[in-house]
């Protein structure tokens, strides 16, 4: 269905929400003086805790071990000793364990200096290293980057694309990675290329970013390597993995399906930096940019934050709230999460916090449904959002599913437009559950 | 630092575009309003009383309804636009209880008893005009002089005021030898003109060469008897091209409405005039009549036209041939409310239909 709609029909034009934080050049952020780390910051099994309350921890030493397939391992973000290990809430609303560290001692990361190219390496080396370095997919899903990066047997990878729409409003931590550190991302595409020997290699940038596009092909075309930088046009959701797989490649990935199972890679930019830093430096993966914005901050900016640094003393660092935010929430306003607790910790999959004005939110009253056809028209799965919704209110889930239940891809494109402010993507969701749960899908 | 009190925590997303049902009511209704304010130019206090009675007494029915049902009402600007349409398909001086009735019945019995706003599959306002139409069909069939006719007819008081249909419909029952087209049989029938027209036709054929009749640029401007918000074409349109701009309505009805209609009326128009064969007027009927007040206002309210597209062609055409028939072979007064309205009844199976479809097409990959 969804083939027969155009690029720049698909999903939503978005107010200009990014200026706010694009101009600011990531800096560090302070460290944070306790760390919350928890075990499971990745999809798959949560890592093994490998350290003991009281015990002293160095920057970057492991203190969660990847158990299962599908896992990523974690490291201490700062020196110091951990004071506990609990569980806390973290911003999806999941439980997990953590660990908690208190900022002490020296900063000595070994090896820190040493560089190592990628051509000295063997492949089992480079996978080892990235899994070793826990090393994840930074857009958001938190995929393990090793399980990617390692095809399943039988599979030719055809496809890499480079992930640089960040079509999501407010962030902009991408197109500052882009327009800053274009070269190691490139040392990135080249590691990932030499594991799967993609026949094309392609990186989607979102048109706003003319300066990324000028950036990136100019560290594309130095490298030597067969990159072609394609500007993707600025509507959420073309950044979502099976958009941008149609954007780029003109395939379209059936629910339920991997890319990867259909020869096709994604990874972002943010991931190719961490590949590389992985690679060339055995730097483990223990910050991340992450754009503090919206309408509440004073000063909206994009920082580099240890992970388990509370996203309250990033609100503060960033001069704190001029007004009260109707939400806080961590990662993108499409698919993040509002938070109550202003000490939940960034984690891998933290791509912002932003602190959102009621003039942003703009909650409504929900009104009865007046078949408008403004979700269809912007759904990029091609389904009836409103007619799914009515039927999973009225817990006919099955019959959901027979019209494509499944396949929706949560953007939230619906509910954005919806003048009756129903909460369709919100009630698909639960729909969704219910459906797996119960296992007629 | 200041931390939200009670911070909501409503699943994402996080934004919203910022539209409402109530803005796109109050934007529909805005649309109208320039050619309610012509009507109420050209035809008075009259125009204005029958107007503030539709949207009063539709209000009211929103109201009471709402109380009884314990339900929201009165907050997302349906009721007043339904008094709004009602009152333009109202000649501006029937007696009063017309609209009254008209907008109770549109509000209580259409809409409400069907569950309220998004749930009935009749036009509330359409139903309520095809209620009045029905009820009291001689004061539905009575009209009133233009302002702009002032001087031509208040010397010939004794020649009855038609609306240019009410008066072509006439014309056709009492066909004696072939006519030129509606318009024949309105310059047949001396059907008055307005000073005004008379002289730009004038204008037009002394210096540009142009003739056209006048009765055109009456029906053109809106120099005609007429229900009140119907007779100026191009304060319609200019809303119409407004309500497209913002979206809130797709060419699929309007377009698919208006042609198929135009086609029909161009084709077999003639054949009634006992002319041949595509020698119909499609001008004269797409100016006279209220098609466009039907195509741009009425056959997209959304709620009871189809949701899919392709349904709206479906639907679009269906109605467009359905007024095409009421105008030229109807007995009653009116063809587009009913031409409309019967294809709403159809809607339902319309989208059962486009439905299925598309799940076959999902099917199949």
């Amino acid at each position: 269905m969804s083939g027969r709609i155009s690029l720049r029909e698909r999903g939503v034009a978005l107010p200009d929400r990014k200026r706010l934080a694009m101009e600011s050049p990531i800096r560090n952020a302070i460290l944070p003086t306790i760390a919350t780390v928890p075990l499971a910051q990745h999809l798959g099994s949560p890592a093994q805790c490998v350290v003991k309350v009281g015990e002293r921890v160095r920057e970057g030493m492991l203190i969660g071990k990847p158990q299962g397939i599908i896992s990523a391992a974690v490291h201490s973000p700062i020196p110091g000793v951990v004071t506990a290990i609990h569980e806390v809430d973290l911003a999806q609303g999941s439980c997990a364990q953590a660990v908690v560290i208190s900022l002490e001692g020296e900063f000595d990361r070994l090896r820190r200096n040493r560089s190592v190219a990628s051509s000295d390496r063997s492949e089992a080396e480079i996978l080892a290293l990235i899994e070793e370095m826990g090393v994840v997919g930074l857009g958001g899903a938190g995929f393990p980057t090793h399980v990617k990066l390692r095809p399943p047997k039988g599979v030719a990878i055809e496809f890499l694309l480079v992930n640089g729409v960040e079509c999501e409003p407010y962030l902009a931590g991408d197109f500052r990675l882009m327009v800053e550190r274009p070269r190691e991302i490139v040392e990135g595409i080249r590691i990932a290329a030499k594991l799967l020997k993609p026949r094309a290699i392609l990186v989607g940038i979102q048109d706003l970013y003319a300066e990324a596009i000028d950036a990136m092909g100019a560290a594309c075309g130095e490298s030597g390597l067969p990159i072609e930088v394609v500007a993707i046009p600025s509507r959420y959701p073309l950044g979502d993995e099976r958009q941008l797989v149609k954007a780029l490649v003109g395939r379209e990935i059936a629910a339920g399906l991997l890319p990867l199972a259909e020869g096709v890679a994604v990874v972002s930019v943010g991931t190719l930096v961490a590949i590389h830093e992985a690679v060339a430096f055995e730097k483990p993966l223990f910050e991340r940019v992450v754009t503090v914005s919206g309408g509440a901050i004073r000063e909206p900016a994009n920082l580099k934050v240890r992970i388990g640094t509370p996203i309250g003393a990033l609100l503060a660092e960033c001069g704190g709230l001029k007004e009260t935010p109707e939400r806080v929430v961590v990662g993108g306003p499409f698919t993040g999460s509002a938070v109550y607790d202003l000490g939940t910790p960034v984690t891998k999959s933290t791509t912002a916090v932003l602190a959102l004005s009621a003039d942003e939110v703009r909650a409504g009253r929900r009104t009865p449904c007046i078949s408008c056809g403004r979700c269809t028209s912007v759904c990029p799965a091609g389904l009836d959002p409103a007619r799914l919704f009515k039927l999973v209110e009225r817990g006919l889930q099955v019959n959901a599913g027979r019209e494509g239940l499944l396949d929706c891809n949560e953007c939230g494109c619906c509910s954005y437009v919806c003048p009756a402010h129903l909460p369709l993507v919100e009630t698909l969701r639960v729909g969704k559950r219910l459906t797996r749960e119960s296992g007629v899908a | 630092m200041e931390v939200p009190a009670s911070p909501t925590l409503a699943g994402a997303p996080h934004l919203h575009e910022g539209s409402t049902t109530a803005a796109m009511m109050w934007t529909v209704t805005l649309c109208l309003a320039p050619s309610g304010l012509w009507g109420i130019w050209q035809f008075g206090l009259p125009a204005l009383a029958v107007l503030a009675v539709s949207i009063a007494a539709a209000l009211l029915g929103e109201l009471g309804m709402g109380l009884i049902l314990k339900r929201p009402a009165l907050q997302d600007g349906s009721a007043f636009l339904t008094g709004v349409l009602v009152g333009y398909m109202m000649p501006p001086t029937v007696p009063l209880y017309v609209p009254l009735a008209a907008s109770l019945f549109a509000m209580v019995v259409v809409k409400w008893s069907f569950g309220g706003l998004g749930s009935n599959w009749m036009n509330p306002a359409l139903a309520g005009v095809a209620f009045a139409l029905l009820s009291w069909s001689a004061a539905m069939g009575s009209w009133a002089a233009p302002l702009a006719w002032h001087t031509v007819v208040a010397g010939s008081a004794a020649t009855p005021v038609a609306s240019p249909v009410a008066f072509f419909a006439s014309g056709l029952r009492n066909l004696t030898g072939a006519a030129a087209g509606p318009i024949g049989l309105l310059a047949q029938g001396h059907y008055p003109v307005s000073p005004v027209s008379q002289s730009v036709a004038q204008w037009l054929g002394a210096h540009a060469g142009v003739s056209i009749d006048p009765h055109y640029l009456d029906l053109l401007i809106g120099f005609v008897p007429g229900s009140i918000g119907e007779i100026s074409p191009p304060l319609l349109v200019l809303g119409a091209i407004f309500l497209f701009r913002r979206r809130i309505i797709s060419w699929h009805v309007p377009v698919t409405y208006l042609g198929a209609f135009l086609i029909l009326i161009w084709a077999f128009g003639g054949l009634p005039l006992r002319g041949a064969l595509f020698q119909g007027d499609p001008l004269f009927h797409l100016l006279a009549g209220g098609v466009l007040l039907g195509a741009f206002y009425l056959a997209t309210d959304p709620v009871t036209a189809p949701h899919s597209p392709g349904g709206m062609i479906v639907y679009g055409v269906g109605a467009g041939a359905l007024t095409f028939l009421f105008r030229d072979y109807g007995s009653l007064p009116a063809a587009m409310p009913f031409g409309i309205i019967l294809m709403n009844i159809v809607v339902p199976a319309i989208d059962r239909v486009a439905r299925s479809r598309r799940l076959r097409m999902r099917a199949g990959g």
